[in-house]
């Protein structure tokens, strides 16, 4: 029996015969009993059938019996496109489902069987249940994930959310009994029928893994009816601004816009426009691909480098490469193939990892896998971190300090005056344009940042060794040649000669993140 | 010895220019004669475009009176605003573009172009306050402007340019020419 009330008999019975389908029905009426979803489909039908030919649940029947009838003989009379014919309800003074059936109605059953829902265009009927999920499963032991617990995600046309709104104003306009209110924020969501219907389903083809509401492995399903996509077009004759057209979106009709418009839209310019119950469609919904997709794992550690030609990134100019290996690939291509210093912190984001379960030994594995793989780099400290670690590290990397020597030549010959000259400036502010060298990829900009001391190793009369403690984000190289006087003040200026860096080299990150990994 | 020393430190360390920048060179700029320009080219396709060192403000103990960006009634390069990574709101040059004109001491003028096709990301302002620079240091701090071609142009802007030997012979041409 459904956990339906006699207030639901009006809404079951317009929406029943407008095209909608059982469960499309109990979504209609507010049902959360997941149970009632899931159950297959014809025998909801059949008990919906039941239900409005019940004459149980009337109070009214016990004591004025005919005028009930009477009511109900009327209220059938205004049903126009009913499958079920008016003779065939006059019949339910006797109110049994065989009674029904063998009025001819099992070929009325099986006639809304076969059509398409008006609303959920066929994706809580046909669409899913066992062979879906069975589809479901397949696809995700094929791919290979690493998962304890899954979430279904589910993706539906935009002309859904015009339909809904058409059969609620249906049901808004016929049936105006006192007792009714029909709140469109009441109406199951399709998204959420549809889970209830199918996770069930999926745990056990997937031998108990749990569905879950959130979690960090994805199932996506896209569903698509390209038939009725012109269903939203009206829309945008009558909500412009809620439809802007932009680079990146192929259609303008998204979800998010189509609710919005139907949000403005006043009742009876919306029914002046659309046909309302919706006409039926002639097939149903499509499934796209079934997608998997696993939240990204963050990795972290610190590193040095020991070989002073060697780039952060892979420097490659118009498709050539132009210096063998980098940081990045050393450390990065042991890691992504196996996830599926005091150094320098560093962080990677794995997208859409297959595995995500890295004991302490298998990650400390790992760490020995990268550093013997060239002796250009050693990692120490790898760890998995959270997302939010890794914002907070992006935020350091402005508030903290760095330590660096530069091997700088001057053109004059040094004397002992410039050497306590430098030693003596304590957090020197510099305003720093963009350097050219990195112009064409960033902003143009002034930055400002602090060098907070310094300190100089004598050489020889054209070289010394500079030590500085910088913010975080100062150019160094540029702070030394000036970058064209683009950096001010910088080493040229302070010392009134012609200079340029030779070497750099960090000495230390003073930020205490990742934490350390002993040994 | 001291000699050597400084003559082996300029040896050893090649400058910013040499080492990012490819020097490529227009001469005669628009018919006038010795008006010749630099532009330097980084290895990232950036170009920072400067006055060659045989340009006649470089010479004969020339100093500069005034630069002005205003180079029409309604376009100052000073209101050159650029924004973000693809520098959106960037005037667009041509390579027979005015970025600026120049006054000297004896009242001479000199208009110093673009020479290359491009978005003009910004012009000197270091230059309206200490003109000397442009005399000084007329290849690193007093630079005209940069410039950022098209990422498809930016192999061809050079094919109308010289490459430093073809301007160098071009200017040994002249000297040959000069009378005695």
């Amino acid at each position: 029996m459904l956990p339906l009330k006699e207030k639901d008999k009006p809404i079951v019975q317009k929406l029943l015969s407008a095209g909608c389908c059982a469960r499309c029905v109990l979504r209609f009426c507010c049902v959360t009993v997941q149970a009632a979803f899931r159950q297959a489909q014809h025998e909801t039908l059949k008990d919906l059938r039941a239900f409005i030919a019940d004459k149980e649940t009337s109070k009214v029947q016990d004591s004025t019996g005919q005028s009930s009838t009477c009511e109900t003989e009327s209220q059938d009379a205004a049903l126009s496109e009913s499958d079920a014919d008016p003779p065939c309800k006059r019949a339910k003074l006797c109110p049994t489902t065989e009674t029904v059936q063998s009025e001819g109605g099992s070929d009325a059953l099986e006639n809304v069987e076969s059509r398409v829902c008006v609303v959920c265009l066929g994706i809580l009927q046909g669409s899913c249940g066992p062979d879906l999920a069975v589809k479901i499963a397949e696809t995700v032991k094929a791919k290979n994930y690493q998962f304890d617990t899954l979430v279904l995600s589910i993706s539906l046309p935009a002309q859904l959310c015009v339909r809904e709104h058409s059969c609620w104003l249906h049901v808004k306009k016929e049936v105006r009994a006192k007792s009714l209110v029909l709140d469109k924020d009441d109406i199951i969501q399709v998204k959420e029928a549809f889970k209830w219907i199918m996770q069930g389903l999926v745990t056990k083809e997937l031998g108990g893994v749990a569905v879950v509401g959130k979690s960090p492995f994805e199932v996506g399903m896209e569903f698509t009816h390209p038939k009725t996509e012109s269903d939203c077009h009206f829309l945008a004759k009558s909500c412009p601004d809620c439809f802007k057209a932009t680079k990146n979106k192929q259609s303008v009709f998204t979800r998010m816009a189509v609710v919005k418009a139907l949000e403005k839209i006043s009742d009876t310019r919306f029914l002046q426009m659309y046909p309302c119950p919706p006409v039926e469609p002639s097939c149903s919904c499509t499934l796209q691909d079934i997608k998997c997709l696993h939240v990204s794992v963050f990795i972290a550690g610190r590193y040095n480098k020991f070989c002073r030609s060697l780039p952060q990134t892979p420097w490659v100019i118009d498709g050539e490469r132009r210096m063998e290996s980098s940081v990045e690939e050393l450390i990065a291509a042991p890691i992504l193939s196996a996830f599926r210093a005091d150094g320098r912190p560093f962080a990677m984001e794995l997208l859409n990892p297959h595995r995500s379960r890295f004991g302490r030994a298998e990650m400390k594995q790992l760490q020995e896998t990268i550093n013997k793989s060239s002796d250009k780099v050693r990692v120490r400290d790898l760890q998995i971190v959270s997302r939010e670690a890794m914002s907070r590290m992006k935020e350091g990397e402005e508030e903290k300090t760095k330590t660096y020597t530069a091997l700088v030549w001057t053109q004059r010959a040094i004397e002992k005056e410039d050497i306590s000259f430098i030693n003596d400036i304590k957090e020197l502010t510099l305003d720093q344009k963009t350097p050219l060298r990195v112009l064409h990829r960033r902003a143009l900009a002034i930055r400002q940042r602090v060098v907070h001391s310094m300190n100089v190793r004598f050489v020889d009369s054209h070289h010394f060794y500079l030590g500085l403690k910088t913010q975080a984000g100062t150019y160094i190289k540029e702070f030394v040649h000036g970058d064209f006087g683009r950096t001010k003040p910088n080493v040229c200026e302070l010392l009134k000669t012609d200079a340029d860096i030779l070497e750099l080299d960090v000495e230390s990150v003073d930020v205490d993140w990742p934490p350390p990994i002993p040994e | 010895m001291d000699c050597v020393e400084q003559s082996d430190a300029d040896a050893e360390a090649p400058s910013v220019i040499d080492r990012y920048f490819t020097r490529w060179y227009r001469a005669d700029m628009k018919g006038n004669p010795c008006e010749d320009h630099c532009i330097l080219q980084h290895s990232n396709r950036l170009c920072v475009i400067t006055l060659a060192e045989t340009h006649p403000i470089l010479q004969e103990g020339r100093t500069v009176k005034s630069i002005n960006y205003q180079i029409s009634h309604g376009c100052s390069r000073l209101n050159n605003k650029v924004s973000g990574k693809s520098k959106r709101g960037a005037q667009f040059v041509t390579d027979f573009a005015p970025l600026c004109r120049i006054t000297c001491s004896d009242d001479t003028e000199y208009t110093i172009y673009s020479c290359i096709r491009g978005r003009l990301l910004e012009v000197n302002e270091n230059i309206l306050e200490t003109p000397n620079l442009l005399l000084q240091k007329p290849s690193t701090d007093g630079y005209i402007a940069v410039i950022l071609p098209k990422f498809e142009e930016s192999k061809s802007i050079t094919e109308s340019l010289l490459t430093r030997e073809e301007f160098e012979k071009v200017v040994s041409k002249r000297s040959l020419c000069q009378p005695s």
